[in-house]
């Protein structure tokens, strides 16, 4: 069963991926990312990470594939590039080259160490005791070390976020006249 | 007759493999693609590739770090997106059908 569950997710997650490279039309790109991101929130839940599972669906492939489908309709880039036009002519054959090779390198190395002993990690008490917890034990000790150990992380997060609500309100509105554009050339100095 | 056979239970090992090569096919696709969109949505695949194998390594060792780590990969990710989809909002405004040579211009 465990193995069903892998090989399907797997192929969802390759199949999509590979989609996203190789379709032409970015809707169905956005489209092949979401079957790749419902891929890895499936081998997420098969990984015990349920509360990550769920995140995932919600922000992955709820907010972030929404945006950048809503992005594609508002400018209307929705047009087809032709994937047959290759500017530089030894692109495509390095960018083969150099992803088998990255394969073949993690591959070696994940092999190589498949069999090494995992450092003994001892787990804070909090989150000891709350992975002991037959319901909710993932989400409870998440919780646990987000809050405990990490909450300044956490904090600095929501900085970021005010960040980057900020910069892209910064690049998104309109210049009033006169007034230098958050890309030069676009408002007054040009 | 039935024969009976064990089937292999997937190991972490496998999930490091598989995200390996997902990790390989973005890092192909922005090489190979131009549409700065698709290009953002190659980054996404890296990046997923990246919270499988945080994942697996978090139920292997038997740490809840990983998936912390994992949190908070997701949130860089979000507020890259956004950024990074402004900033190619603003180009294609101005120059529609522009593709990932015409990032040259964020140069000034």
């Amino acid at each position: 069963m465990e193995l069903f569950v892998f090989l399907v997710a797997g192929a969802m997650v390759l199949g999509g991926g590979v989609g996203v490279v190789v379709r032409s039309h970015p809707v169905h790109a956005a489209l092949s990312l979401i079957l790749t991101l419902f891929g890895v929130a499936v081998l997420f839940v098969a990984q015990e990470a349920h509360f990550l599972a769920a995140v995932q669906v919600i922000v992955y492939a709820g907010a972030i594939v929404v945006l950048f489908l809503f992005v594609i309709m508002l400018l209307g880039v929705d047009n087809t590039e032709n994937l047959r036009i290759e500017p530089l002519k030894i692109q495509r054959p390095v960018a083969a080259v150099i992803g088998a090779g990255l394969v073949a390198l993690l591959g070696m190395a994940i092999i190589a160490s498949r069999d090494a002993k995992p450092p003994v990690v001892i787990p804070s008490e909090a989150v000891r005791d709350a992975a002991l917890d037959p319901h909710n034990s993932n989400i409870k000790a998440l919780a646990r070390d987000v809050f405990g150990q990490h909450v300044l992380a956490f904090e600095l997060t929501s900085v970021l976020l005010v960040i980057a609500v900020v910069a892209t309100v910064m690049l998104a509105r309109k210049p009033k006249p006169g007034e230098i554009g958050p890309l030069v050339g676009e408002g007054g100095a040009s | 007759m039935i024969v009976a056979f064990d089937l292999p239970v997937p190991t972490t090992t496998w999930y490091l493999l598989l995200s390996a090569v997902l990790f390989a096919i973005g890092t192909v696709g922005v090489m190979v693609r131009r549409n700065p969109l698709v290009l953002f949505m190659c980054i996404e695949l890296m990046l997923n590739a990246v919270n499988l194998t945080f994942v697996a390594l978090a139920k292997k060792l038997g740490d809840i770090g990983g998936q912390s780590t994992v949190f908070f990969v997701m949130v860089v990710a979000a507020a890259e997106v956004v950024v990074g989809l402004g900033i190619v909002v603003a180009i294609l405004r101005r120059k529609p059908n522009a593709t990932t040579d015409d990032m040259a211009e964020l140069k000034g």
